[in-house]
Formats: structure tokens, sequence, C-alpha cells
């Protein structure tokens, strides 16, 4: 099953790689990391967030073994989505294989689908969707949205993105 | 009471705009202590020149001056010749040479006098060697009027909002495209309808490209980036998409879900884009109006909106960067 997992750790080299030991231990296949060094904690540590495919009895081993290797375990459980975006693409949706397009973001592990309008005016014409996109943080908001940007490069769709509320 | 000698290098309809508003105005600039003086309308058919000021009376039913002018000179030529304090430039805008406005506030502003403009051409190509030569000759370069028209953004910035870091822009900076996405999305009706509708109103140009495909949009970006952030940046360094692409059924699923698709120019992003802004939005305004909204350190979001684009609309930020910079001669005699 897909898990996530947020850590901090230590702000000197190697702590990715003494945190990774107990996930291959523990045979999780990891679907996506995110380091937040740009958010370093009042403790001088550094957030990363692992989304993991595990067999969930397997956690409390892995959580224990971080411990012992002392890394902080902040949450570990299913992957829960916290923030959601909506998007409307326009253009040629489903000869472009629309399938493909949602597959590129669910398969990132760390963002999905979750809702989708589409309205098709006529064979020629352009279609236009509504999708929504949810994600485990900000981070992997913009990171699916850079993704589906590309996408829309590729297959040549108007990817039509949300203003945020705040700046950059 | 300050007399200030004016020249208008440009006669359309920003040109038109400019000299209505210099009239109606004036008994109100002299309560100011300001005598502002239009002593020169130069066009592509020649020059009025009038040392006591210009008689607006006559000249504001022509649409060229073919007829009043009372010299051949032109451009630069005029520029040089005429001892004005201060230059409006409103000739038509080129994005990609800037000219003729470039060459015309070069010669302003080498021979000492400060320039007030609506042309945004020689602020994209080249800002940062106007405001360079505007510091070498003592002179201001103020062009309030570039970017949002009327709406209050570069003064808002500059001297209301100072002290506060600008973490970025972003706003609906042409009236046209606004109008046109509004249209279709209250009408249900094609890209292709709208635009008819808004060329029949006049809101758009025959060539419609210059707005639709985002390049005017583009433009205030990149005078934006230049002048409040200082970023030094070219029109080909803005990531430009325009709004033919967006269809009445985007706009629909949009707006059921409580979006409107705006095109939204974003600084320090460098994009142009048609974006969804959520149907409350400060920002989200319908029509031919502009916005924007100013993210800020100390004073969070400021969003200001207003009209884009008219010939009274902008003469009026015209003026109102006039008097403030003799309002900052003022103030910097103080110290």
């Amino acid at each position: 099953m897909r898990l996530s997992m947020d850590l901090e750790l230590q702000d000197i080299p190697g702590q990715l790689l003494l945190a990774l030991q107990p996930l291959k231990d523990n045979k999780a296949n990891i679907i996506s990391v995110v380091h937040h060094r740009e958010r370093k904690t009042p403790r001088g540590t550094i957030p990363v967030r692992f989304v993991v495919e595990m067999d969930r009895s397997k956690l409390d081993a892995v959580k224990s073994q971080l411990v012992s290797l002392g890394v902080t375990v902040v949450r570990a459980g299913e992957v829960r989505f916290i923030e959601d975006v909506a998007v409307v693409l326009v253009g040629h949706i489903l000869d472009s294989d629309l399938g493909d397009t949602i597959n590129r973001i669910d398969s990132t592990g760390y963002a999905e689908v979750m809702d989708l309008a589409l309205t098709m005016p006529g064979v020629n014409e352009p279609s236009s969707a509504y999708l929504r996109i949810r994600a485990t943080g900000k981070a992997e908001i913009h990171k699916a949205l850079s993704i589906l940007r590309q996408v829309g490069e590729e297959k040549k769709l108007l990817v039509i993105e949300p203003i945020e509320d705040e700046a950059a | 009471m300050r007399e200030v000698k004016i020249s208008l290098v440009g006669y359309g309809v920003v040109g038109h705009g400019v000299v209505d508003v210099l009239t109606r105005k004036r008994a109100m600039m002299k309560e100011l202590g300001l005598d502002l003086k239009l002593i020169s309308v130069t066009d592509h058919t020649g020059t009025i020149i009038s040392e006591d000021g210009i008689d607006a009376q006559k000249i504001l039913g022509e649409k060229t001056l073919t007829n009043v002018a009372t010299s051949s000179m032109k451009g630069k030529e005029a520029i040089d010749a005429i001892a004005s304090d201060l230059v409006i430039e409103v000739t038509p805008t080129n994005i990609v040479h800037g000219q003729p406005g470039l060459g015309h506030m070069e010669a302003a502003l080498a021979g000492g006098k400060h320039v007030v403009t609506s042309n945004k051409g020689p602020l994209v190509v080249a800002y940062s060697r106007l405001k360079k030569l505007a510091e070498d000759n003592g002179v201001m370069l103020k062009f309030e009027a570039t970017a949002g028209g009327t709406m209050p953004l570069i003064s808002l910035v500059e001297r209301t909002l100072v002290g506060n870091t600008i973490y970025g822009i972003r706003g609906i900076f042409n009236g046209t495209c606004n109008y046109i996405l509004t249209r279709m999305a209250e009408e249900n009706i094609p890209y292709t309808h709208a635009l008819s509708e808004a060329q029949d109103l006049g809101i758009a140009e025959a060539d419609p490209s210059y707005d639709v495909e985002g390049v005017d949009t583009a433009g205030k970006v990149v005078i934006l980036a230049n002048a409040l952030f200082d970023m030094n940046i070219k029109y080909s360094d803005v990531d430009v998409t325009g709004i033919t692409g967006v269809t009445p059924e985007a706009l629909a699923l949009a707006r059921e879900k409580g979006y409107a698709i705006k095109l939204i120019g974003d600084v320090p992003a460098l994009t142009v884009r048609p974006t969804l802004v959520p149907v409350g939005s400060p920002i989200a305004v319908g029509g031919t109006l502009n916005s924007a909204a100013i993210y800020t350190d100390l004073s969070g979001t400021i969003t200001v909106s207003g009209l884009g684009a008219g010939s009274i609309e902008t003469a009026s930020a015209i003026l109102s960067d006039v008097v403030s910079i003799y309002r900052t001669k003022r103030i910097d005699a103080i110290f």
C-alpha cells in the first residue's frame, strides 16, 4: 500500500542515505522523495517527505529503525492529499490520450486527478476539460502542475492553471 | 507659480485626450501652483507652435495637424528646436523597435527635458538606456499610463507603498482581452463572435493580434519587471500565451466550478497566460476593466482596478505623471 512519511534530517552530509536504509531493509519501493531544504525547521533539521509503496505491517519496524538512527519521524501513514487545485485543458484532449495525461499525474505517487468533466462540442473542434488535482502538499501541487504544463506542450493542449493566492 | 512649457508629440486618440485634459484642468493645476502651458503639438504632418499656449478649440476638431500646422518640423527636429521643459510622447507603440517614440524620447531626455509617455514600445525595447539617459541629464522619465492605463500602479508601488518589499504583481492588463473573455462567458459565444463584437464597438483593433495574442500584456509585464523589480529583461524573456485558444466550453466548465478565465500577466514570473481566477476574487473584474494584485510584505495584498485604456483616462494618468515630476522637485528641494 502507498504510505507517506514526513521525516526530519540533520543538516549534515549522508543523512538522506541513512534514512533510506530502513526503507530498503523493509522492501519499500520509493515513489517520491521531496527534500524541503528551503523549509529548515527551528531545530536546524530539514523536512523530507517520502512516498513509498510498502507492506503496512512493516511500518512500525521502519519507524523504530529510523528513530534508532537518529532520524526524527514526524508522521508516517497513509498518503494524505492535503492540497488540491483546479485546472482547465483545451484542445484535442481525447485524441491526445486523456488516459495517458491523467496517468502522468497519477503515477507520481504524490498527486492524482480526482475529478474530471469533459465537454466536446464537435468532432473537429477542440474539447475542454476541467480537472482537479490533489497532492500531498503545496510543493507537490507545483510539481504536478509543471508536469501537466509539459504534457500540454507535447500534446498541444492549452493548460489553464489557477492563479495563486500568494506571491511565489 | 511655476510655469511648465509642454510639447506634445503624437496627435492620435491619446494626443487629443491630452490636449483636452490639459485645457480642462489648467485652472485646477494653477491652484496647485503649476501653470501647465502646452506650447507645441507635433504629429506626422507637422507642428503647431504657440508660445502663449495652444488654443485647444482650434485644434481639437482636427484629426491631424495638416490644416493647422505652423511649421513643417516633425519628430526629433521639433523636439530639438522647441524650448520646452517637458515632452509628452504619445505616438503609436511599436514593441519591436520602439520607433518613432524611442528617438523622440532620446532627443527629449538628451536635451534636458522631462518625458511623460503612454507609449510602451520604447520602454519595452530600451528601458535601462532611457532611464540612464534621464539620470545623466538630470530629468525624469514617467510612464504610469503604459501599464494599466488610468489604474494607479507604478506610482502606487513607488510612492504609496514605498518601504514595502514587493513580492509580485499579477493582473489583467488588457481591456480588449478581458472584454472578449467576459462576453464569451456571459453569452456562451465562441471567441470569433466575441472578437467581432469587440471590433464593432471599437474595443478591438481591425488587426487584433497585438491584444489577443498577449503581446500588449507581455509589454506591460516587461515594463513592470524593469521599472519595479529592476529585472532588466526583454520582451523575449516573457512566456506568452494569448486567449485565442480559449473556448466557451472551457469558460462554462470553469464557471460551474467557481472560476473565471482571465488573461493574467505575472511579474516576476514573467508569464502571460489564460488563468483560472476565483469568481469572487477582487482581480476577477469584467468588461474592459483592468486590475492588479500587488503582493507586499508589510501591506499584504493590495488590489486596484480601473479603466485600462481610453483617450481621457490615459490622459489622466499622463497629467498625474506631469504633476508628480514637479511635486518631486519640491520635496527634493527641502533636503
